[in-house]
C-alpha cells in the first residue's frame, strides 16, 4: 500500500484539501483568543449553547425513532412507489433550508395546512416556540440518517434475516435480533451525522421558529446575528460549533476513515 | 501515448478567463446596497441605464452590514448604499470609500397586521399587551435597533415573541398570520400592498431622529466616473421622485 500515488490524483486531492481547510485556518487566525472566555460566558452565549444541545439531540432521537424504521422499509420491503417515496424523504436535503422553513410554517404554522388544527383543537402552536426548533431541525436533518442507514441495511446480508426466518424467527424479532446489529455502526454513524447537520441548521430554523433568545435562539442564530453587530462574537461562537463538529468526526473515525 | 495534464494545472488556466469574461468591455457599475433597496434600486437602474446607453449597471442586495463586511474584506463594487449610517461609517473607517457618503432617503417605522387583523391591533400602545405575537427586527440589525427606539420614546415595554433576522423575515410572519403585529419600514408595507393591513404610527410618537433610519450612498475606491454618475442620479430629482414613489422620505 505504500506505492507513491500518481500526481494526476495527488495534485487535484491536495488543492481540495487545502481549499476546505483553508477558511477555518483563516478563522481561527482571526480568533479573539484572549478575550474569548469572556466572548463565551455572556448569558446569550449560554443560552443559545443550552438551546442548541437541547434541540440537536431532540432532532436526532425524533430523527432516529421515525427515521429507522422507514429506512428498514425502504430497503426491505417492495412496495409499490418506492423509489418515489425514497426521493421525497430526501428532497429536504436539497431543498434550501430558508424555503424549508417557509414550507413547514405552510403546513404546521398557525394557519397552515395541519397547524391551523393543532392550534385549534390542541391549543398547540409551533412557531416561535422550542418544539418548532425542534422540528425544523428534524426536517433538515432526519434525511442523513435514513439515507445512510438505508444504504446500510441493503448492503447487509439479507441472507442471514432469512436464516432467521427458517429458524422460526418472526419479522420483529429478526429486525431487532439480526439486522440491527448488523447495521449498528451505520445507525451509530447516521445518528452523528443527523445530529452535526441538527446542531448547525439555520434557515429552517430561523424561518419556521423565529429567533427567540432561550427559546429558538440556538448557536447559529445567535452567530448569525453578533454577524451583525459584533464580529468578535461571531467567530467565538463559531469556533464553538468548529469544536464540537471536530469531535464528532473524530469519534466517528473508526466508521468513516479507518473503513 | 500523451498524458492528460492535471485536473488542477487545466482549472488554474481556465481561472483568469473566467475573470476576463466579467471585465468586457461594456462599462459596468458594480452597485452594493441594502436589501431594503431592492425594488427602487432596480427601478432606478434602468432608469440611469435607459439615460446612458452602454453603461451596464450591476445591483448586488444583501443586509447592509453584511456588505459592509464585503467590501471591508475588499470585495469588488463600485457604489455602496447603505441603510444606516453607523455601517456605512464603518467602511469609510476602513478606507474603503471614494466619495464622501451623502444621505439619499429616509424610511421610518410602522405596524404591519395580518389582512384581516384578527387580534384588533389600532394602536401602538396595545404593543403592550403580552399575549399579542409580536414580531420586530433584532436589535443587531438597523430595524431592530429603530424598533427598541420607538417602543423607549412611547414609554413601552414590549415583549417581541420573534427577533428576526431581517425586515422582510417579519414580513413574512405578519403575512402567514404568525403573529398579530409586525414592526416594519414604511416602504415593507408599502410594498406588501393588501396583503397585509398597515397600522400608521399616528400620530408618530417619535420624530424622524429616532424611529427612521438614513440611507447613504458613496462610490468605493476606484470606481469609474460611470459610478459618480450613477449616484448622482439617485440624488436628482427624478431618482428621488422614484424613490418617494417607493414610500422613501427625503433626505
Amino acid at each position: 500500500m505504500s506505492r507513491r500515488p500518481p500526481l494526476v490524483l495527488a495534485g487535484p486531492a491536495a488543492v481540495a484539501v487545502g481549499f476546505l481547510v483553508l477558511p477555518v485556518v483563516a478563522l481561527i487566525q482571526r480568533a479573539p483568543w484572549s478575550s474569548l472566555a469572556d466572548l463565551l460566558t455572556t448569558s446569550t452565549v449560554a443560552d443559545a449553547m443550552r438551546l442548541s444541545i437541547v434541540v440537536s439531540l431532540t432532532a436526532t432521537a425524533v430523527g432516529v425513532g421515525f427515521g429507522l424504521p422507514l429506512a428498514w422499509l425502504l430497503a426491505r420491503v417492495d412496495f409499490p412507489g418506492r423509489a418515489l417515496v425514497r426521493a421525497l424523504v430526501l428532497l429536504p436535503m436539497v431543498l434550501p433550508p430558508v424555503v424549508g422553513g417557509t414550507a413547514l410554517l405552510f403546513a404546521l404554522g398557525r394557519r397552515g395546512l395541519v397547524g391551523q388544527w393543532l392550534d385549534r383543537w390542541f391549543g398547540l402552536t409551533l412557531p416561535f416556540s422550542t418544539t418548532g426548533a425542534v422540528v425544523a431541525a428534524t426536517f433538515v436533518a432526519m434525511p442523513f440518517f435514513v439515507l445512510t442507514v438505508e444504504a446500510a441495511i441493503r448492503q447487509s446480508d439479507a441472507s442471514l434475516e432469512e436464516a432467521a426466518a427458517t429458524l422460526g424467527a418472526g419479522p420483529l424479532t429478526t429486525f431487532r435480533r439480526v439486522t440491527l446489529p448488523l447495521v449498528a455502526p451505520s445507525i451509530a454513524a447516521g445518528a452523528a451525522l443527523t445530529w452535526a447537520r441538527a446542531l448547525g441548521e439555520f434557515g429552517a430554523t430561523v424561518a419556521f421558529a423565529g429567533n427567540v433568545p432561550g427559546r429558538t435562539q440556538t448557536l447559529p442564530l445567535a452567530t448569525f446575528l453578533a454577524l451583525e453587530s459584533r464580529p468578535e462574537e461571531a467567530i467565538a461562537l463559531s469556533l464553538v460549533l468548529l469544536a464540537v463538529s471536530l469531535a464528532v468526526l473524530v469519534s466517528l473515525r473508526r466508521h468513516w476513515i479507518l473503513r | 501515448m500523451t498524458r492528460p495534464p492535471p485536473v488542477a494545472a487545466l482549472a488554474l488556466a481556465v481561472l483568469p478567463l473566467v475573470g476576463a469574461c466579467s471585465s468586457t468591455s461594456t462599462p459596468t457599475v458594480r452597485v452594493l446596497a441594502a436589501s431594503s433597496l431592492t425594488d427602487v434600486y432596480e427601478q432606478l437602474a434602468g432608469e440611469f441605464e435607459t439615460a446612458n446607453p452602454g453603461v451596464d449597471v450591476e445591483l448586488q442586495f444583501a443586509g447592509s452590514s453584511q456588505l459592509a463586511s464585503l467590501v471591508v474584506e475588499g470585495a469588488p463594487g463600485d457604489v455602496f448604499a447603505s441603510a444606516d449610517l453607523v455601517t456605512m461609517q464603518r467602511v469609510v473607517d476602513s478606507g474603503q470609500t471614494q466619495s464622501a457618503p451623502q444621505v439619499f432617503a429616509t424610511n421610518s417605522l410602522t405596524l404591519v397586521v395580518p389582512a384581516d387583523n384578527p387580534a384588533g391591533v389600532d394602536r401602538l400602545a396595545d404593543l403592550a399587551d403580552d399575549d399579542l405575537l409580536v414580531a420586530q427586527c433584532a436589535i443587531e440589525v438597523p430595524c431592530g435597533a429603530a424598533a427598541a427606539s420607538l417602543f423607549a420614546s412611547a414609554d413601552l415595554v414590549v415583549e417581541a415573541d420573534s427577533l428576526e433576522p431581517n425586515v422582510r423575515a417579519v414580513l413574512t410572519k405578519v403575512e402567514l398570520g404568525e403573529v398579530d403585529v409586525g414592526v416594519v419600514y414604511r416602504t415593507d408595507a408599502l410594498a406588501a400592498g393588501d396583503r397585509v393591513g398597515e397600522v400608521p404610527l399616528d400620530p408618530n410618537p417619535v420624530a424622524n431622529e429616532y424611529a427612521a433610519n438614513e440611507y447613504a450612498i458613496a462610490t468605493l475606491l476606484g470606481a469609474p466616473a460611470d459610478a459618480d454618475d450613477f449616484v448622482a442620479h439617485v440624488l436628482s430629482d427624478e431618482g428621488q421622485a422614484t424613490l418617494a414613489g417607493f414610500g422613501f422620505g427625503a433626505p
